[in-house]
């Protein structure tokens, strides 16, 4: 192809950026974004927050409702077909092809991307062994658990070779080990200089695997940024999170004022934001104020999101 | 096999054509799905047979002749076999296209999966049709090479059984294709396969003669079914008794290919692409 980085270095390029669905619904409204080449790029957002719209958009799975795309130089309008075959994507719901093995769902891959039989033959074997599902080929997929099913969809993911990865929730429903093993396949694509997409509405995960960050919320982007940046500018250093027996909690008229910089109500708890949890702590306990429990820790994107948009991530 | 694909030049034949040679992709899939299990297939081709026994030969020990349209009369075994290698075209078309791809259009979402591939929702609906069109026209010719060994094939003519039975079954695959996207539980199966298939499969001429067997405004409503003119070409070629009406069958299964293809195709993409 010779019409590859013409959008100023970014592999997708989005002004005002919209998805509306047939009914009406409006998933998308308006985003811009760039993500750069060798970067991981992640959305982070709760349920709903459009996120997906976003993806299969870039993924010329749904077509654009309005502003500008531009993926790997192209228009997913005009030339969804050549932006496909240098994509890999992993959509948030599996979709292997259950009636084939292991093995069969990468080679059936290659063979829509017309990549010629010895190739794929090489680098069914290579991922395979990459996702550590080499021992497992010749089984059916249905038998397989949901951290393996998770591997082999990013495995076929990387049989074209691509230029860029989606990743749609790519550990949501995991256990933690079969989690951690993902995010330790998807950092080792990065340190190989791949580029990725990766939605997720985990905070450890975005923390863990993304560069830069943008916080959607409600078809928005609302802030962007690394994940250190978004903490800095929106959250303080650390948060004190105090739990109080239920008449305390009604009763507290104000007796925390002026001892942090900001104060959120959750159901459960309250969360000092201040620069010096300890130091808040003792300010609480020298205004004998009965606390149940205490626990002090550094700011996250979870604190930025709740900032944000008044609300947990996860709900 | 080619590992080059040529970069496609805008032209819309060029891209049409494209289009159906990426098609191969699936039926390559469906062939690496059966490598597992070919009986499933094979079993396939004793329905009809079953039925030239049961009814051509059993029924044929009683009935012994029918009259044609045109008054010519034919053993009944003559008669049913040629309709038969249509009902094979038929049954073994819609069976692939009702009942596999609408597993895979909406429980396996397998087509969710290759659309994140250059291929796109025309080459799917192809390539599945193509998928049926050999799947039913195995049973169709296995049917015929019986027929052949019995000497039911009248005709020299009988040789073009063969391509008409072809198109029989894309016309058939092409409709099964169109109808199972509107389906949307398993229990609607049983309005395409009861009210519909299994209908045509009875009254189309099939088994007797139906202008001579059933009231006028019935034959005039068969008349427009495909099974009808699917039967109604190869009986003709198999008897070798060809008339201005096996052209009339022929444009009829054509253009139903061609309206069947295309409610297909959109009815795919309405269903795939959100």
């Amino acid at each position: 192809m010779q019409n590859s980085m013409t959008t100023s270095e970014s592999l997708v390029h989005a002004r005002g950026l919209t998805k509306r669905y047939a009914n009406g619904f409006t998933a998308v409204d308006g985003v811009d974004f760039d993500v750069r080449p060798g970067k991981a790029f992640g959305f982070l957002g709760p349920n709903g927050a459009g996120k997906t719209s976003t993806m299969r958009m870039i993924a010329c799975s749904s077509p654009v409702s309005d502003g500008t795309l531009s993926v790997i130089g192209m228009d997913p309008r005009t030339q969804a077909r050549e932006i496909k075959a240098r994509l890999g994507v992993v959509p948030q719901i599996d979709n292997l092809d259950t009636e084939l093995t292991v093995r069969e769902n990468l080679e059936m891959y290659a063979r829509y991307f017309d990549i010629p039989r010895s190739v794929a033959d090489q680098r069914t074997k290579e991922l395979l062994e990459f996702v550590q599902l080499d021992e497992r080929a010749k089984d059916q997929v249905e038998p397989l658990s949901g951290g393996m099913k998770r591997r082999l969809t990013i495995a076929r993911a990387l049989i074209n070779d691509p230029d860029l990865v989606i990743l749609d929730e790519p550990t949501t429903g995991l256990d933690p080990q079969a989690r951690h093993l993902l995010w330790e396949r998807l950092y080792q694509l990065k340190r190989r200089g791949a580029t990725l997409i990766i939605t997720t509405h985990y905070m450890d995960e975005a923390e863990q695997l993304c560069d830069h960050l943008v916080v959607m919320d409600k078809a928005k982007i609302v802030a962007e940024g690394s994940p250190r940046q978004l903490i800095d500018q929106h959250s303080t250093k650390e948060v004190l999170e105090l739990r109080f027996a239920d008449q305390t909690r009604d009763n507290l008229n104000g007796q925390l004022d002026g001892l942090a910089d900001r104060i959120e109500e959750l159901p459960d708890r309250l969360l000092l934001y201040t620069a010096n949890g300890e130091r808040t702590l003792e300010q609480v306990n020298e205004r004998q104020i009965p606390i149940e429990s205490a626990l002090v820790r550094r700011s996250s994107l979870e604190d930025v999101f709740l900032r944000l948009t008044g609300r947990s991530l996860v709900e | 096999m080619t590992a080059i694909t040529q970069p496609v030049q805008a032209g819309p034949l060029a891209e049409a054509w494209s289009r159906i040679w990426r098609a191969r992709r699936l039926v390559e899939r469906n062939i690496m799905v059966y490598r597992h299990q070919w009986i499933i297939i094979f079993s396939g081709v004793f329905e009809p047979i079953f039925y030239l026994v049961g009814i051509g030969l059993g029924l044929g020990g009683i009935i012994r002749e029918v009259p044609l349209a045109n008054g010519e009369v034919v053993a009944y075994a003559a008669f049913v076999a040629p309709a038969l290698v249509a009902t094979a075209a038929m049954n073994g078309a819609v069976f692939e296209t009702i009942f596999n791809v609408f597993f895979k259009l909406n429980y396996a979402k397998t087509y969710d999966g290759v659309l994140a591939t250059p291929m796109g929702i025309t080459e799917i609906a192809i390539g599945e049709m193509l998928w049926a069109l050999m799947r039913a026209s195995l049973y169709a010719v296995a049917m015929f090479v019986i027929m052949f060994f019995m000497g039911l094939v009248l005709s020299p003519l009988g040789i073009l059984m063969i391509p008409a039975a072809l198109l029989v079954a894309a016309a058939f695959a092409a409709a099964g294709l169109a109808g199972t996207s509107y389906l949307r539980t398993v229990n609607d199966f049983d309005v395409p396969m009861g009210l519909i298939v299994m209908p045509m499969f009875l009254f189309s001429g099939t088994f007797f003669p139906i202008e001579l067997a059933l009231p006028e405004w019935l034959v005039t409503i068969i008349q427009f079914t495909p099974l009808y003119h699917g039967i109604n070409l190869i009986r003709g070629l198999s008897t070798g008794i060809v008339g201005i009406g096996q052209l009339w069958d022929l444009l009829y299964l054509l253009a139903f290919f061609a309206v069947s293809m295309w409610i297909a195709i959109n009815q795919m993409e309405r269903k795939l692409i959100k």
